[in-house]
């Protein structure tokens, strides 16, 4: 199985995009896709690198992406503190500008633009796995 | 991510270009907030050139747009907004927050 690692730090959230741009191109995703897969995959990094390894300077994001007949895969393992983004609540997409909740907003893009968002958390770390079928 | 701000009498263009992630929003806020504290409220923001923006970038829209508001004395707009940002503003339901336009020149006109 194809495996990254990459400090967990904001400035390599473009190297994580391109990887996974990389990997759904060769399987034959659309442009369009490609843009959603990327946001996924930055959003669940961002989260990472901004929850579990909050206050964390030297630490290390796990990733693998692959393509398993018509679906890409994409798991994310930490070994910082468990945020599961799955609990996170909805935010309200109705309320008004000063009633808009700033946080919530990268999990619930990333449960809309994949087809499944599973997490889990053991000793070991915490491991995000991310699915989306080709259209 | 790189940003330039045109002034107008009644606004100000902002162009920013690139990316804009967790890495670059807060340079991102931090132009907007720049605009702000030089009393400058109504803002056009160009998205022309931009190829991505997160869900940080999102944050950094709704923050300026909350403070450009305030007190009736601005707002923010988005100007010539590519597809792709566009479907996941409106996926985040943040098209109702903002107006949109198609050209700048409509745009600035707006204020």
């Amino acid at each position: 199985m194809p495996a990254y690692t990459f400090p967990a730090k904001f400035e390599f959230l473009d190297e994580i995009r391109d990887t996974v741009a990389e990997v759904a191109r060769s399987g034959g995703f659309s442009e369009k896709t490609i843009y959603s897969l990327q946001l996924a995959a930055d959003e669940a990094a961002s989260n990472i690198i901004e929850h579990a390894y909050e206050g964390i300077s030297n630490a290390t994001l796990y990733m693998t992406c692959e393509m398993k007949g018509d679906e890409i895969i994409i798991t994310m393992r930490d070994t910082g503190k468990s945020f599961n983004p799955t609990s996170v609540k909805e935010p309200n997409l109705k309320a008004d500008l000063s009633e808009r909740q700033i946080g919530g907003l990268g999990v619930y893009l990333m449960r809309k633009l994949m087809d499944s968002v599973h997490y889990e958390s053991s000793r070991s770390g915490n491991l995000l796995t991310m699915t989306k079928r080709r259209e | 991510m790189e940003i330039t701000t045109q002034e107008f009498k009644h606004c100000d263009l902002i162009a920013v270009k690139g990316r804009v992630d967790s890495a670059t929003a807060p340079q991102f806020a931090k132009a907007l907030e720049t605009a702000n504290d030089n009393g400058r409220f109504k803002l056009a923001l160009d998205m022309s050139d931009l190829e991505y923006m997160s869900s940080a970038g999102f944050r950094a829209l709704l923050a300026a747009q909350r403070n450009c508001k305030r007190y009736n004395r601005g707002e923010v707009v988005l100007v010539r907004v590519p597809d792709r940002i566009r479907e996941a503003l409106e996926l985040a339901g943040f098209t109702e927050l903002f107006k949109t336009f198609d050209d700048p020149v409509t745009a600035v006109g707006s204020f």
